[in-house]
């Protein structure tokens, strides 16, 4: 286990430094954030629907697509000079591969994470102050199942012709159900209603979480190897 | 130290099936050097994908001796990422075969001195010339000391320079192998003029056959290329 968590970290690591040293994703990603959320805002009629109960939906889309620029590029920087190929060849097992891309995946999206939402309190100027913990944690379990499973499909497309595209269509699908339980807890977190009213939603969360997290790992050998 | 058994690898199915790899078998010790000519598409990469375990043969098995850790692999892809610099790149390519934390950075300067790119270690790997590159890609396939060394096309895209530079490496390579002992390498080409001068076997392969398989003993590359022409493109 403590072998397989190394060798997860290293290929994690790598991939961080390539992208904070080329930023190119990672830019683009925060940019198109922005882009949407100021979309957002100025195409909608304030007077129609009351802020409180768009934003938790906006907060999501958001995110949602912010990630799938991340999860493209998580593949991509393998291509380059045949690098997966390196990495098959070599003795990393196929779990610790996944597990490098998941966590280098994760904090990618939890930057972009981290700049949007502070630009969605500006926007929209929901009430978050109160709820900022418990709004995190939430954020960071839907987070944590749609990276799993958008990680896997990455790989699963990347020697595809259109892989971008495809990841989309076969992507969006399986966001579902941790997109309904992230919506319906951010909107009753930012109506100021009790946690409780939620557990359902924060158990859908977890065991979509523990689900996709083991299933992924245990599936990735099939995504690369011929 | 390198064992292949009746290798056997077809890709589709009916009658559109390529039958890739059709009854492969050889036994190589350390300082054997065996040469696969054949031409494009006769299978060559298919057999060293499966002797690297990228590909599990349908049919027969593949032994080396130390496992995944014992093999380099030197293609005409270079495996490095552009953006970083050589030396990362080794650092990282080390850790994953499992080189000890505290011999990493040694062993990196001790090959990068050897391939003559102590100079080019901090230089990121886009900024390199094809033929800096594929050095560091050499550097990269012996940074944990394998004792089996897999070359597919490696003269690909050198110039006459660069790829007389590589066979007269390769020549070390074969002889100055891990705790001193001799290598083994297997080298896939479809040029019958590149590495022939290596080879201690020679193998010509057509349709996934090793249609010829023997020692190289006295031949010089215009017997070979005789031996090639009757076996493989009159045969």
């Amino acid at each position: 286990m403590g072998e397989l968590l190394v060798q997860a970290w290293t290929v994690a690591r790598k991939d961080l430094v390539l992208e904070f040293r080329t930023r190119t994703a990672l830019i683009s990603a925060v940019v198109f954030t922005a882009l949407v959320l100021t979309v957002f805002n100025f195409g909608r009629d304030p007077t129609a629907v009351p802020t409180i109960d768009l934003a938790p939906t906006i907060l999501w889309v958001t995110f949602t697509f912010a990630a799938m620029l991340a999860l493209n590029r998580a593949f991509q920087l393998e291509l380059e000079n045949q690098a997966l190929e390196g990495l098959l060849v070599s003795p990393l097992s196929r779990t610790s591969l996944y597990w490098g891309k998941l966590i280098a995946n994760l904090v990618f999206v939890a930057v972009v994470e981290g700049v949007g939402l502070p630009l969605f309190v500006l926007f929209f100027d929901v009430p978050v102050g109160r709820v900022l913990v418990p709004l995190i944690g939430v954020i960071a379990l839907a987070t944590l199942g749609f990276v799993a499973v958008g990680t896997l499909f990455s790989a699963l497309v990347i020697r595809t012709r259109f892989a971008e595209l495809l990841l989309v269509v076969i992507l969006l699908p399986f966001l579902v159900p941790p997109l309904i339980g992230a919506v319906q807890v951010t909107a009753r977190l930012l109506g100021g209603r009790p946690l409780s009213e939620a557990v359902g939603y924060l158990k859908l969360l977890a065991a979509y979480d523990i689900v996709f997290v083991s299933l992924a790992s245990f599936l990735f050998r099939f995504t690369v190897d011929e | 130290m390198l064992s292949a058994e009746g290798l056997r690898h077809a890709f589709g199915e009916g009658r559109g099936q390529v039958v890739a790899l059709d009854g492969v078998s050889f036994d190589l010790t350390s300082g054997q050097t065996l040469a696969i000519f054949g031409p494009n598409g006769a299978g060559k990469t298919t057999l060293l994908k499966v002797l690297a375990g990228l590909i599990h043969p349908q049919v027969g098995s593949v032994h080396v001796t130390g496992g995944r850790r014992a093999i380099g692999w030197i293609g005409h892809q270079s495996h490095l990422y552009e953006h970083l610099t050589v030396r990362e790149n080794l650092l990282f390519w080390a850790a994953l075969y499992g080189v000890p934390a505290a011999r990493r950075g040694p062993r990196a300067a001790e090959v990068l001195g050897r391939l003559g790119m102590a100079r080019r270690a901090d230089q990121p790997v886009w900024s390199l010339s094809r033929g800096l590159a594929q050095r560091a890609a050499i550097a990269k396939a012996l940074i944990h000391d394998p004792s089996v060394l897999l070359l597919d096309e490696p003269f690909t895209g050198l110039d006459l320079a660069a790829a007389a530079e590589l066979r007269a490496l390769l020549g070390e390579l074969r002889v100055g192998g891990a705790a001193g002992g001799g290598r083994v390498l297997v080298l896939a080409t479809h040029n019958v003029d590149e590495g022939v001068e290596l080879a201690t076997d020679v193998a010509f392969q057509r349709r996934g056959r090793f249609v010829h398989f023997a020692p190289r003993g006295g031949r010089g590359p215009a017997e070979i290329a005789e031996a090639y022409r009757r076996a493989v493109v009159d045969g």
